[in-house]
């Protein structure tokens, strides 16, 4: 090693550190939700300020800020579940293939049907496992009993859970581990066949392993449908998501693709929270 | 290495101080808690010398006659048949139409009229509903359904029966339904359930075996009222089951044989509040394993 | 660069400084290692070669201590964005001083030959090459200590005037040899003392570059400026 002449390799390689910025694909696809100028009201109080974001298709979203930052607010305004409150309101745009569902004339339901949600929490029914699915298919579908046979086991296979349930379908949901119910909740919204996917905190109440589970699950179904994740566990949004947000007191600070966001921050603000000087 | 300013040590405690507080303390918590037995105690010996005279006093009376004859005049024998099928068809007939009114206001409360104006006054009404005399209720429906259709009937009981347990299971519904957690009514929302089906499929689901231990303990209470009954079907010595028609019931024979001077007469009303004692007890400990089943 | 607030986890920040005093150390003494192995030269100083030739134990030591408190900040605290970037530049930095190091000392090793052989030519050449490279390994470790993007940018072009000494000493030490073929020796171990130099310029310069990277989270542009033309001094490649 002493050797000068063995050495000229090294020296004239360039520093590699540049190649951590570009997660593999870092490529974004094009927008499937495009949120633009949205401001968002509880009564007086602004929540959302002006916010513009694109959702790229069939990719994860991470949503990250502090608490009352506004990304649950943002994923609400998404599925217009504020609308089941009075006096929230959304002002400004949100285009799902262009088309605003912030408008008064969209058909809730549908927009349901087309935007599901899983919950921070597990939020099993009370029922069996079988009709915890079936339940959310039959709003939307009919289905004989074999084809409901069918889309029961493809959205628990879909969810990782089919071997862990397939011999106990007919039991109650309530009877599962924290980690089974989320799953079973995962498979519940996939079973409706949305588009889009929101996750609220999705593992905060899970174990690392369950959690883990979770994230390899998001990872799996991306392939499919768009999701957009809010967590405040930093180190699941840079392992799960392809683009990042990060909010701040109801602004949008900045959004960038997750490898570059978590080493080269843009945004001081950014910068402070990811690294854990915030505040 | 540079050390940046480390904050003081914690302040040392006086160990002397500390100790004689602790002693204070515990001679506070002696004295709290002898009182609090004392009280307790009083109540408990209150309570056994209530349960203990009635149950001396009714099982000593108590024999098959009694639930195979009915009412008949002193000293010729009677039982209490009539007064507990009464009693039985009313609450019956008085549950059925309480409780699906009550439900339904209740949902109203909880799923519908959250932080409105009207669901406050509702709120408000039910519970004043709730704490009214009875004697009033049976004033009112005595008013309302006995004096324009010219006598007692067996349906102005059920009607003041009905509107006792209503605000009861208005309120157990309500109270059950705010447990149900917002994050389940906003999951089955979130599917693209329209309201009413995430009412009867799960926010109902979720709470039936508290509203069910509701409704239990509200039958317990109107099996027991006296007041609103003397008003409206007053009470009937012959068996019968014709509602438009004056009809016994257990708290009424109750009411009017123990104020008798007639001995057999005062046995039989022994007889009687034990048996309603011991339904509503057993109501009671329905209701409690129900909703701890539930859970 | 604004002034980032602390962290919130006191000794976390306590470890991340403790980090660029460790790469200040090192680069430090890498900087002595480089001004004593040319001073031992031109001093003809066998004993000053022979303890820097030592003293080299001492820098692959600290690369190891460095390289194991990086990994450990990297298992423990999972640092990401400008922590994360420092962490990753101290390891790189830690081996570009370690290979300085063995330069170092290489150069240290011929010196003890080459004062076993007469005396060739001036030196001045290689003391004004010792000293452009320890400015500009003094600079790089500076700017990484002060979060200084700038001092970084200013080393990272700075490497050119060291590339055309080197350029120079390699047609003086051909001449040497066509002159006398008793020179070949000396002057071939002065021609290796004069490249370790310039590859300790080049590492300066790449410490340089992950700097700038580390304080600003930008890449600097592919090509630098060089001045190494000796590679055509004789014969011109086919292109």
């Amino acid at each position: 090693m002493s050797d000068s002449a063995m050495d000229n390799r090294t020296a004239t390689t360039r520093p590699g550190l540049g190649t951590m910025q570009a997660r593999s694909g870092a490529a974004l696809n094009e927008a499937k939700l495009a949120i633009r100028d949205l401001s968002f009201y509880y009564g007086a109080n602004k929540a959302l300020k002006n916010i513009h974001l694109d959702i790229p298709a069939r990719q994860v979203t991470g949503m990250i800020g502090p608490s009352g930052c506004g990304k649950s607010t943002l994923l609400r305004v998404l599925n217009r579940m504020y609308s089941l409150y009075p006096g929230q309101r959304a002002e400004g745009e949100v285009l799902l293939d262009g088309e605003n569902i912030i408008a008064d004339t969209i058909d809730l339901n549908e927009l349901r049907s087309k935007v599901g949600m899983v919950f921070q929490k597990p939020t099993p029914f009370p029922m069996t496992i079988y009709e915890n699915i079936a339940f959310g298919v039959r709003l939307h579908e009919q289905l004989s009993k074999s084809a409901m046979d069918e889309r029961v086991e493809w959205a628990l296979t879909r969810a990782a859970l089919w071997t862990e349930a397939k011999d106990r379908l007919n039991s109650s949901a309530m009877g599962m581990s924290g980690g089974q119910q989320q799953r079973l909740c995962i498979a519940r919204t996939i079973a409706v066949r949305p588009e889009v996917i929101l996750f609220d905190e999705p593992t905060s109440a899970l174990d690392p392993i369950s959690t883990l589970k979770i994230e390899e699950l998001i990872d799996e179904l991306k392939r499919d449908f768009t999701i957009a994740i809010v967590t405040h566990n930093m180190q699941q949004a840079a392992r799960c998501a392809d683009q990042v947000a990060f909010f701040y007191l109801g602004e949008l600070i900045e959004v960038a693709p997750a490898g570059q966001l978590f080493t080269a921050p843009k945004h001081p603000k950014t910068q402070e929270y990811i690294t854990g000087r915030f505040g | 290495m540079s050390v940046t300013s480390q904050p003081a040590l914690a302040p040392v405690k006086d160990l002397g101080v500390a100790a004689r507080l602790g002693r204070r303390r515990k001679r506070v918590d002696l004295i709290i808690r002898s009182l609090s037995l004392a009280a307790t105690g009083i109540g408990l010996v209150l309570l056994a010398s209530i349960l203990i005279t009635l149950f001396v006093k009714g099982f000593g009376a108590m024999n098959l006659s009694v639930f195979t004859e009915v009412t008949r005049p002193p000293g010729s024998d009677g039982g209490l048949l009539n007064a507990i099928i009464g009693s039985l068809i009313q609450v019956a007939l008085a549950t059925l139409v309480g409780t699906p009114i009550g439900m339904l206001v209740g949902t109203f409360l909880a799923e519908y009229s959250r932080g409105s104006r009207f669901g406050e006054v509702v709120r408000f009404v039910s519970d004043i509903l709730l704490s009214a005399p009875s004697i009033l209720i049976g004033l009112f429906v005595y008013q309302l359904l006995v004096l324009p259709f010219g006598g007692f009937s067996g349906w102005a009981g059920v009607a003041a029966l009905a509107i006792i347990i209503i605000p009861i299971v208005v309120r157990t519904t309500e109270d059950m339904l705010s447990l149900v957690p917002n994050t389940l009514r906003e999951a089955v929302i979130g599917l693209g359930a329209p309201k009413w089906k995430m009412i009867v499929l799960v926010s109902w689901r979720s709470a039936i075996s508290g509203i069910i231990t509701g409704v239990l303990l509200g039958i317990a209470r109107i099996a027991g009222e006296t007041a609103p009954l003397l008003f409206t079907s007053l009470g009937n010595n012959a068996f019968s089951t014709d509602l438009s028609a004056p009809m016994p019931s257990l708290p009424i024979t109750i009411y009017s044989y123990a104020g008798s001077p007639f001995q057999d007469w005062i046995e039989l009303a022994w007889a009687g509040a034990l048996i309603i004692t011991l339904a509503v007890l057993l109501l009671n400990i329905g209701a409690r394993s129900l909703l701890r089943s539930g859970k | 660069m604004e002034q980032m607030a602390e962290h919130t986890v006191r000794s976390y920040a306590e470890e991340l400084r403790r980090l660029r005093e460790m790469i200040a150390r090192m680069g430090g003494l890498a900087e002595r290692q480089v001004a004593d192995a040319v001073a031992s030269l031109v001093r003809r100083d066998t004993d000053l070669a022979t303890e820097v030739v030592g003293r080299d134990a001492a820098i692959d030591a600290l690369e190891r201590e460095v390289e194991n408190f990086c990994i450990r900040i990297l298992a423990l605290r999972q640092p990401v964005g400008q922590d994360l970037r420092l962490v990753i530049a101290c390891l790189k930095i830690s081996h570009g001083l370690e290979r300085i190091g063995d330069y170092a000392r290489n150069a240290a090793k011929r010196s003890i030959v080459l004062a076993q052989q007469p005396a060739i030519g001036s030196l001045n050449g290689f003391n004004r090459m010792a000293v452009l490279v320890q400015e500009n390994l003094k600079g790089a470790i500076d700017a990484l200590v002060n979060d200084d993007a700038a001092r970084a940018d200013e080393v990272w072009a700075a490497d050119e005037p060291v590339d055309q000494v080197y350029n120079g000493i390699f047609r003086e030490m051909l001449t040497f040899m066509m002159e006398d073929p008793r020179n070949i020796t000396s002057a071939t171990h002065l021609l290796f003392i004069a490249k370790n130099l310039e590859r300790i310029g080049d590492h300066a310069t790449n410490i340089a570059e992950t700097v700038h990277y580390a304080v600003s989270g930008e890449n600097l542009p592919d090509d630098r400026p060089k001045g190494d033309g000796s590679a055509y001094a004789v014969i011109r490649p086919p292109v």
